[in-house]
């Protein structure tokens, strides 16, 4: 467990990213055995691998780590978090990275840079209506993200219209004012708070 | 605050038996160098412990347990006639005898000497500088106000048995027996398979000299065997221990074995004519084969077979009876019975060694289904000369030789989900392994999946250069997965290692052909069942525990209960011989005493108060209370007394009380504790 | 029987097969599912990338709502949610865990939750995936016993994907590398269950949208493998692995030069199937890969093919050594 005195021996960024994740990551456990590394399904398309990235977090290689594609192609498999022999929250921790990336506005720059596009436009349409709307997401994330692949996807979206599984306007939830408001307080929490 | 509320912590101040007696208390507070002094203000400590009712002194010192420490004490005692010492500072374990030593040579009753653990118990347990200090201050009040009123107390002396009951006849077991016999004095060595030797008799070679194991072993069985002042008894379970450190009283089972002992040859027709074959699960591992009446291996100690009933036709159905028909001295007696015998010795070594981990458990790594994934102890049988492939390298199908073999380290061990602890033998065995391979099959290619290189041996790093130096390759990098699910062409037919290695940061996918597991150690199923038998402790793993981990490691905190070898945690073969060792000669001292001091912290039973319930009888752990049916009173035999204080607390009458640990006592050092807590806000209704 | 049930956005639309049989399955077992009242979508894995309290406050808005409205009912104290969608059921405990872990995340949820006038008690509900439910509390017997025409001949690759298994917070039922209850429901159906190696690992997830490369080597992998075995169909569990299997099967097949055509359905509509009811009650003809010749399989001759499927247990010999003993070796 990380205790505020081991904490204050640590990096800056170590202690940012402590400080961003939703319960304690337990990251200075670290063995750097890279069993997450070896487990990672996305690890040969990754710019370090989890393993790495945890040690250059150590090392307070912010921008490296912020600017890295490894939290983008995290695909939330949970491997690495079953096997790892030091529990190390490692799927959590990719999330976190996520979200300090958009937030220091690095994950454009990164080399997965239609994740964060991606991502964001998922949120913004919970947001408005409360459930997913898979047609508007798509239609929304490739007209404004990646126009040219638009073509690529439409045999897909036919091929689920076709098949009745594909909705063509969203259903939003009744009480979509409460999960606003609701979502609004959890945005000011976080604000107050410095974090994303 | 209600002005009925009893407020003893202020009463305390007024009205100590020992303002009126007189008692004279020096305080010693400890620096332990840096360890307390850095956390605990010792000066404050000691100037504000130099104000308490009863102190005539109070110090502070660098060192309080070096000889000018022991000194302070020792001028105060005799020039300011002090009549009861508190020292703060480490654990009693660590350094109470110290200074009730000192005490003694200073002409004071030891047992009027008090400790206040203020470094375990304080600065090392938190670093809040104001909170050790006042919490070392209350330890300090709670110790003064106990110590005013201790009474002296005189030892107890017992005799002591010379026999010693040896447990576990691995290779620690057989050595502690071999230098206690040697010495002279008579060992009884039970060990509960059907021969002695334990994991040793399993191994080929042993690293990091490659010794064969059987040539360095089987001596040692038969001298154990052989020996004038050895009873061996094999197929046997201790049933129960009774008594005390140099008196104990323990009961055997010896198992029946169906073989009549005495006209047996040991010429092993018997076991070549059953017709009867199954997976040895025990000694082989489950890699080869044994028959319903077997031995472990041929030159085992003692050389008599046992009849399996479980698998045996005859006790199966009744049917049968070929080793009876064969058997040329007519040793086979399917009637006989489990025996028991009674023993009396003065020490116990426990030597009953470790398991190992289960790899099905780490399903990642697919033990139990995929065929040649093998665990480390069914490759250590497989290059056995006498295992079921006469030594042949070969994959499950008993005929393959494997061309690239991966050996994966820290299995279970090191691992959070498994144990956390390192097993300390697997990376040298791993090691001995790859050279093995190499040596056997000098076309193969071996890898070593490794997250660090343990060899902190004599010689050991010398044998992982050697290693090296034979082309075994080193992956550093603990293993994700071992699978048979090919992605593409150069994959197919194989098992694939999936790994980062670390030190290129690139994940690898490593085909083989054979896959070894080094499974790491793991306290025996049984242990804490053991150890709750004879009275000692177990820590969170179930390794047995040792009185000090650096200074008393082959003594428990139980007296006359020792231990040696891998059943006090995880070990290679050199440390286990230096502990069985170590406990033989902890145990000749003793013997050689004749006579033991103990402790006179016993507990005692007022007649006149005892109301002859009988709660107490069965609470002891060490059956030391008897109950007068004439009288209607419980007793505590003194002799038999371990002064742990279940009956005290338990006595609905109040009748017992423990020397050293009386109500009296301990009530004036939780008062003491919590001089400066604040009253409960509890309303006292007086009764109308 | 009686649960509280969050369908998830998939099951709306996408995964609708997956809603309509295991409610036909559900009526045929007598196992009610009650909707949770206006539930919001559970994040899925994107949501926590971009924020982390809103997150939180997303998912915990359905505990809030599903313990109101389970809690108490039938007398049961802890009501019990289940959710199909693997990744439903991950949110839905791991925020569950998580919150009953940090008192300081849970106090900042809960006045989170106090702007739509709702709170909730960490650990107040059992939150369950549907295959537990299925094995556990239903059981293999009762299943057995509602089985009208048996799978015989079909033989299925159970795929169990990432999130079911892993990290198995709360309710682990099954071994996170090497799971076999569907395996052991799919026998209990009269099929054949091929050996699957992949049977846990990651169907690619959202990776489709972020790496199509990526994505579709995964895929690639995991239909390679159950190919490899033969198998006639995988099943699945999760709206997510069918989607990624099903309809990107053939862009698998076009970036890999492959000719994968294996159907993906998942475990209720084979449920159902067994429980005699006909392919449209149970959604068969959405998929995108069609199931019906596969399907045409159940009952006929056994397939000869099957002989050149690789064993896991090799050949044995007079020399061969024994193998392990598996506790549960059937
Ligand atoms: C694969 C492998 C390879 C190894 N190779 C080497 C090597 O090359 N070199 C090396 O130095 N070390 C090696 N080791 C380590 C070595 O095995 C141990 O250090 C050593 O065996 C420990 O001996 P022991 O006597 O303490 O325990 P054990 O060998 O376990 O002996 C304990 C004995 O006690 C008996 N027993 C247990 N419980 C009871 C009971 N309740 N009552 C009566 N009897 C009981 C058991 O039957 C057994 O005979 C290896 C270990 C492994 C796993
Ligand atoms: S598996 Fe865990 S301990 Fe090992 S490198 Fe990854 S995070 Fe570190
Ligand atoms: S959870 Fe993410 S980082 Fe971990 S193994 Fe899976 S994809 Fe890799
Ligand atoms: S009686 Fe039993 S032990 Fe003897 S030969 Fe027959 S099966 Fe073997
Ligand atoms: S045949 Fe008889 S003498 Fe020979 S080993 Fe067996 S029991 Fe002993
Ligand atoms: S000795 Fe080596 S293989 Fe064994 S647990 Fe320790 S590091 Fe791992
Ligand atoms: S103190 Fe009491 S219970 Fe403990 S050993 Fe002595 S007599 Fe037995």
């Amino acid at each position: 467990m990380a205790t505020s005195a081991s904490l204050s021996r640590t990096s800056d960024f170590f202690r940012e990213v402590v400080a961003e994740a939703p319960v304690d990551p337990r990251l200075e456990a670290c063995l750097q055995c890279g069993t997450c590394g070896g487990s990672c399904p996305s690890g040969p398309d990754m710019d370090h691998t989890p393993r790495a990235l945890f040690a250059m977090i150590a090392a307070g290689m912010r921008d490296a780590v912020l600017r890295s594609n490894t939290p983008w192609y995290c695909v939330s498999c949970y491997y690495c978090m079953e096997r790892c022999p030091q529990e190390i929250r490692i799927t959590d921790v990719m999330y976190t990275l996520k979200r300090m990336a958009i937030k220091a506005g690095y994950s454009a720059q990164t080399s997965a840079p239609r994740a964060p596009g991606f991502a964001q436009t998922f949120v913004d349409h919970v947001e408005n209506y409360g459930r997913s709307f898979e047609l508007g997401l798509i239609t929304r994330y490739y007209l404004s993200h990646r126009p040219l692949d638009a073509l690529k996807m439409a045999p897909l979206g036919m091929g689920l219209l076709k098949r009745k599984r594909l909705d063509l306007s969203p259903r939003p939830i009744r009480q979509i004012d409460q999960l606003k408001a609701i979502l609004d307080r959890a945005r000011e929490i976080d604000a107050a708070a410095q974090l994303t | 605050m209600n002005a009925e509320t009893p407020d003893r912590a202020r009463h305390a101040h007024h009205a100590t038996p020992g303002a009126e007696h007189g008692e004279r208390v020096g305080v010693y507070v400890c620096h332990c160098g840096h360890n307390i002094a850095n956390t605990v203000a010792v000066e404050e400590v000691a100037e504000w412990a130099g104000q308490q009712p009863n102190v005539i002194v109070a110090r502070d010192y660098k060192f309080m347990c070096s000889s000018l420490g022991q000194e302070l004490i020792e001028q105060d005692i005799q020039q300011l006639g002090l009549n009861r010492v508190v020292v703060a500072a480490c654990s009693p374990h660590m350094h109470e005898k110290t200074f009730r030593t000192a005490c003694q040579r200073a002409g004071l009753n030891p047992y009027l000497f008090e400790m206040a653990n203020i470094r375990e118990m304080g600065s090392w347990a938190t670093d809040d500088r104001e909170a050790a200090t006042q919490k070392a201050k209350a330890q300090v009040k709670g110790a003064v106000d106990r110590a005013v009123r201790q009474q002296p107390l005189e030892p107890l002396y017992v005799d002591i048995n010379p026999n010693t009951l040896v447990v576990g006849g691995g290779i620690a077991g057989l050595t502690a027996a071999l230098e206690l016999a040697n010495a002279g004095y008579h060992v009884y060595l039970v060990e509960r398979d059907s021969s002695i030797g334990g994991h040793m008799a399993k191994l080929d070679k042993t690293f990091p000299t490659l010794d064969c194991a059987a040539c360095i072993l089987t001596p040692k069985m038969v001298d154990v065997a052989n020996h004038p002042n050895i009873t061996l008894l094999t197929w046997s379970e201790v049933l129960s221990v009774h008594g005390y450190v140099g008196n104990f009283t323990v009961r055997v089972r010896k198992k029946a074995r169906f073989i009549n002992e005495e006209l047996c040859t040991g010429c092993g027709t018997c076991v070549e004519k059953c017709p009867v074959r199954i997976i040895d699960q025990n000694f082989e591992v489950g890699l080869g084969y044994r028959k319903a009446v077997y031995r472990n291996f041929p030159q085992a100690v003692p050389k008599y077979p046992v009849i399996d009933t479980e698998h045996c036709t005859f006790f199966q159905r009744g049917k049968c009876r070929a080793c009876e028909i064969v058997c040329p001295t007519d040793a086979i007696d399917f009637n006989q019975k489990d025996t028991f015998v009674d023993l009396e010795v003065g020490n116990i070594i426990l030597a009953t060694g470790y398991e190992q981990f289960d790899a099905r458990r780490v399903s990642q790594y697919g033990y139990g289904r995929l065929a040649n994934v093998f665990t480390s102890m069914e490759f250590e049988r497989m290059v056995n000369a006498a295992g079921p492939t006469a030594g042949r390298v070969v994959l499950r199908d008993g005929v393959t030789v494997p061309r690239r073999v991966g050996i994966i380290h820290c299995v279970g061990s090191r691992d959070k989900n498994h144990h956390e602890y390192c097993s300390r033998a697997c990376c040298m065995a791993a090691l001995k392994f790859a050279h093995l391979v190499h040596e056997r099959v000098p076309e193969a290619e071996v890898f070593n999946f490794y997250i660090d290189i343990r060899a902190s041996g004599k010689h050991y790093e010398e044998f992982y250069h050697r290693v090296l130096a034979e082309g075994t390759h080193f992956i550093r990098g603990r293993v994700a997965e071992v699978t048979d699910a090919a992605r593409g062409p150069g994959e197919e037919g194989q098992l694939i290692i999936q790994v980062e290695d670390t030190l290129i940061g690139k994940q690898r996918r490593i085909p083989v052909d054979m896959v070894i597991l080094m499974a790491g150690m793991e306290s025996r199923k049984d242990a804490r069942q053991v150890a709750a038998l004879f009275g000692l402790g177990c820590d969170y793993d179930g390794w047995f525990t040792e009185r000090h981990a650096k200074l008393d490691p082959v003594v428990t905190m139980t007296e006359g209960i020792l231990v040696a070898g891998a059943c006090q945690g995880p070990k290679a073969i050199p440390e286990s011989v230096a502990q069985g060792s170590a406990a033989a000669a902890r145990v000749a001292g003793m013997i050689g005493q004749r006579v033991m001091k103990m402790e006179p912290v016993r507990a005692s039973i007022d007649a006149s108060s005892c109301s002859g319930c009988r709660i107490c009888n069965n609470l002891c752990p060490y059956h030391a209370i008897t109950f007068h049916e004439d009288r209607k009173v419980s007793e505590v035999i003194t002799a038999l007394c371990q002064g742990c204080g279940a009956c005290v607390a338990a006595c609905p009458s109040a009748a017992i009380s423990g020397a050293h640990f009386t109500r009296d006592q301990v009530l004036a050092q939780i008062e003491g504790i919590l001089w400066d807590a604040r009253q409960p806000e509890v309303l006292w209704l007086e009764p109308q | 029987m009686r649960y509280g049930y969050y369908p998830g956005c998939s099951l709306e639309r996408n995964a609708g097969a997956y809603h309509t049989s295991l409610m036909a399955v559900a009526a045929q077992l007598g196992v009610e599912f009650a909707e949770v009242d206006d539930w919001n979508c559970c994040g899925a894995t994107e949501f926590i990338a971009v924020n982390r309290l809103r997150a939180y406050a997303l998912v915990s808005r359905n505990l809030a709502l599903a313990a109101r409205q389970t809690n108490g009912s039938n007398g049961a104290a802890r009501g019990q949610l289940v959710a199909p969608c693997s990744a439903c059921f991950l949110n839905l405990s791991k925020v569950d865990h998580y919150l009953s872990e940090s008192p300081a995340l849970t106090n900042d949820v809960n006045n989170a939750l106090a702007a739509g006038g709702l709170s909730y008690e960490p650990g107040s509900l059992r939150v369950r995936h549907l295959l537990d439910v299925m094995v556990n509390d239903v059981g293999y017997e009762r299943v057995a016993a509602t089985v009208r025409r048996p799978l015989r001949g079909l033989r299925v690759a159970p795929y169990y994907g990432c999130l079911v298994v892993r990290p198995g917070f709360r309710e682990r039922f099954d071994d996170p590398e090497y799971p076999t209850s569907l395996d052991r429901l799919m026998r209990t159906l009269g099929a054949t269950v091929v050996d699957f190696p992949l049977k846990a690992h990651c169907c690619g997830g959202h990776m489709t949208q972020i790496s199509r490369d990526v994505a579709l080597e995964l895929i690639r992998r995991l239909l390679k493998n159950a190919a490899d075995y033969q198998a006639d169909m995988i099943v699945t569990l999760c709206p997510m692995c069918q989607l990624n299997l099903d309809a990107f099967q053939e862009s698998v097949n076009s970036m890999f030069g492959t000719e994968y055509r294996i159907p993906i359905l998942f475990f209720t509509q084979l449920m159902g199937l067994a429980f005699g009811l006909p392919p449209a009650a149970v959604g068969i003809g959405k998929e995108f890969i069609d199931a019906r010749p596969a399907l045409a399989r159940i009952g006929a001759a056994p397939p000869a093919e099957a002989e050149a499927a690789p064993k896991r247990k090799p050949r044995r010999n007079d020399q061969s050594l024994p193998l392990p003993q598996m506790p549960e070796e059937e």
